[in-house]
């Protein structure tokens, strides 16, 4: 299987969200949406105004919107929360640790403005930690899609499974690398290019970057196997394990935090199940700033170029 | 339902009341004072007002309670085991290894908790949203919620409290345990959270002031809060933390600390 890296469709993730709502919406009446003043940004405003009895503005207070969101489930509904990843994860973890997850209620939260491709806004607005905060929380679940297309199909397995789910969506829009007729399962990896040398695992915008990575190694005789890691929680380990017996050496690449994020969660696997060279790509120890994203990847470390060399060094080590 | 009698009602509250000194000292910790201030109120929503079934406790159709001061719940136990949501022997494992009484309220263990609580500020969010389902799903339940006063310095409470008054959400009623005390003192020492009455006012709710321990004025305002239509109800109840047994009565201490052997048995002696 190849990937085409050229010459793509752009649209960003969230795009995709507030289509996905769309559809559910008419078919699912159960579905709910809560929003904080973000629903133009989360793009929640086109559920809004088809479905507005089904719609909540919760104002500026996430605190009050998951809980709001907690009571409804409650009640049969199934409430989609939305806001910016650092503010549903950050300003309101508590709320989702104590009365969403430890109850198990069926509440998806739906965050947008992941990661440093947020931009201009600067760094109040990035989230980088999304991943550590949540995938701390027992039982919950925890997805990054790489595209549109698999965003939208993200949206609507979590419409389907029960409990608590996050799902990471960016602001800024990225190559649609995947098709419709592609599978997608909540908790198994897809596999976007094979090869025998190093595996590249990643996760969201990453993804692409990976692939183009890949092509670089490919012309330097080194074939790697690219792995879109779309769900942190519950990790793919089979899918893991079988890339560490297969290649020997992997690779991880995540707009986060190396504390807490995919590359944690890869090394807690493969330590303990199957031990082999891993290097990681990812924020290390820095908060974001104004700036395009396409500076940002650069200053943060996060090309195509630094995971090329990252799967050199971790090749290097086998 | 057929309402009790006042002294009925009063009955049933020291039945309550001796049970959590029973609880507390076995569990040999817990929280008596706010347990002990709740206990009238409780006991007269679920034997005078609140709609529910027992032997059904997920009725779609019932009233929801939410205790938001989730560190009362020895009163909520008492009362839904006396209501015969689960037998009253299991009383005696509150806090245990293995119970379905956790030391805070837990939905998935315990038949009738609606909500889990224990961490403050949570419940009034939880009661707006389960009141906005009874909205979307054209349903008459009604929600109460009941706050501890100290509980309503948590910022999430105004902003609770600001959206269920922009929503209207006229079948919410929250019932204020008004005992004016909390861990580190007096409310009024530690951050007031006065005036009262006008703060909820300003956040377009009706307030019915009352004295919480008063089972006439309790019921007339669980009556009245129904009535009262267009923005959601509070009922602001004066109480005394530790009601009922005159060492704990209005002091501090008792907040959080169970009685011993001796003390349980002189508290139960004026409970008899």
């Amino acid at each position: 299987m190849s990937v085409q890296t050229t010459a793509l469709k752009m649209v960003a993730t969230r795009e995709a969200y507030g289509q996905a709502l769309l559809e559910l919406g008419e078919k699912c009446k159960d579905i709910v949406v809560l929003d904080a003043d973000l629903a133009k940004s989360t793009t929640t405003i086109k559920f809004g105004k088809k479905f507005p009895d089904r719609f909540f503005d919760m104002g500026i207070a996430e605190a009050n919107m998951m809980n709001t969101a907690a009571g409804l489930a409650t009640c049969g509904k199934v409430p989609f929360v939305s806001t910016f990843s650092i503010f549903a994860t950050g300003r309101a973890w508590e709320q989702i640790r104590n009365t969403i997850s430890y109850s198990g209620l069926n509440v998806k939260i739906v965050a947008t403005h992941g990661g440093v491709a947020v931009g201009a806004d600067g760094c109040s607005h990035q989230c980088i930690e999304d991943f550590a905060l949540m995938r701390a929380i027992p039982t919950m679940t925890v997805i990054e899609p790489c595209d549109a297309v698999e965003s939208k199909k993200a949206v609507i397995a979590a419409y389907h499974r029960p409990g608590p789910v996050y799902i990471r969506l960016g602001r800024s829009p990225v190559p649609v690398i995947t098709e419709e007729k592609d599978p997608f399962e909540i908790g198994k990896a897809v596999y976007l290019r094979e090869g025998k040398d190093v595996s590249i695992v990643a996760c969201g915008a990453m993804v692409v970057l990976a692939l183009k990575a890949a092509e670089s190694l490919s012309s330097q005789g080194i074939e790697a196997t690219v792995i879109d890691m779309h769900t942190l929680k519950p990790i793919d380990k089979e899918a893991l394990r079988e890339a560490a017996r297969r290649t020997g050496a992997i690779v991880t690449a995540e707009q986060h935090v190396l504390e807490g994020g995919l590359g944690s969660a890869v090394a807690l696997v493969l330590a303990q199940e199957h031990p082999v060279p891993l290097e990681v790509v990812g924020i290390d120890n820095r908060f974001g700033q104004s700036g395009d994203p396409e500076t940002l990847f650069k200053e943060y470390h996060l090309t195509p170029e630094d995971i090329f060399q990252a799967a050199l060094r971790a090749f290097n080590r086998k | 339902m057929v309402r009790p009698s006042i002294e009925e009602l009063q009955e049933k509250a020291k039945v309550v009341r001796r049970h959590i000194i029973h609880m507390l000292a076995k569990a040999g910790s817990g929280h008596p004072g706010g347990s002990l201030s709740a206990t009238d109120l409780i006991v007269a929503l679920y034997y005078g007002k609140l709609r529910h079934n027992p032997k059904n406790p997920k009725w779609p159709d019932r009233d929801r309670f939410v205790l938001s001061k989730g560190h009362g719940c020895p009163a909520w136990y008492a009362v839904l085991a006396e209501q015969g949501y689960f037998p009253v022997s299991e009383l005696d494992t509150l806090r245990q290894f293995g119970s379905r009484l956790q030391g805070h309220p837990d939905m998935k263990r315990t038949p009738g908790v609606e909500m889990s609580s224990g961490s403050l500020g949570q419940g009034l969010s939880v009661g707006l949203g389960m009141a906005l389902a009874a909205r979307i799903d054209k349903k008459d339940y009604r929600v109460y919620v009941m706050l501890g006063d100290g509980e309503t310095e948590e910022g999430q409470v105004w902003e609770a409290a600001m959206a269920a008054g922009h929503y209207k959400v006229d079948n919410l009623c929250a019932i204020l345990d008004n005992n004016g005390l909390q861990i580190d003192g007096p409310i009024n020492d530690v951050m007031s959270p006065l005036p009262i009455p006008d703060k909820w006012r300003a956040f377009q709710w009706h307030a019915i002031e009352i004295n919480g321990h008063n089972m006439k004025e309790i019921l007339e305002a669980y009556d009245r809060a129904e009535t009262l239509k267009g923005k959601p109800t509070i009922i602001i109840a004066k109480t005394i933390k530790g009601k009922g047994v005159s060492f704990m009565e209005g002091h501090v201490d008792w907040h959080g600390k169970a009685p011993n052997k001796e003390e349980a048995e002189k508290a139960l002696a004026e409970l008899a």
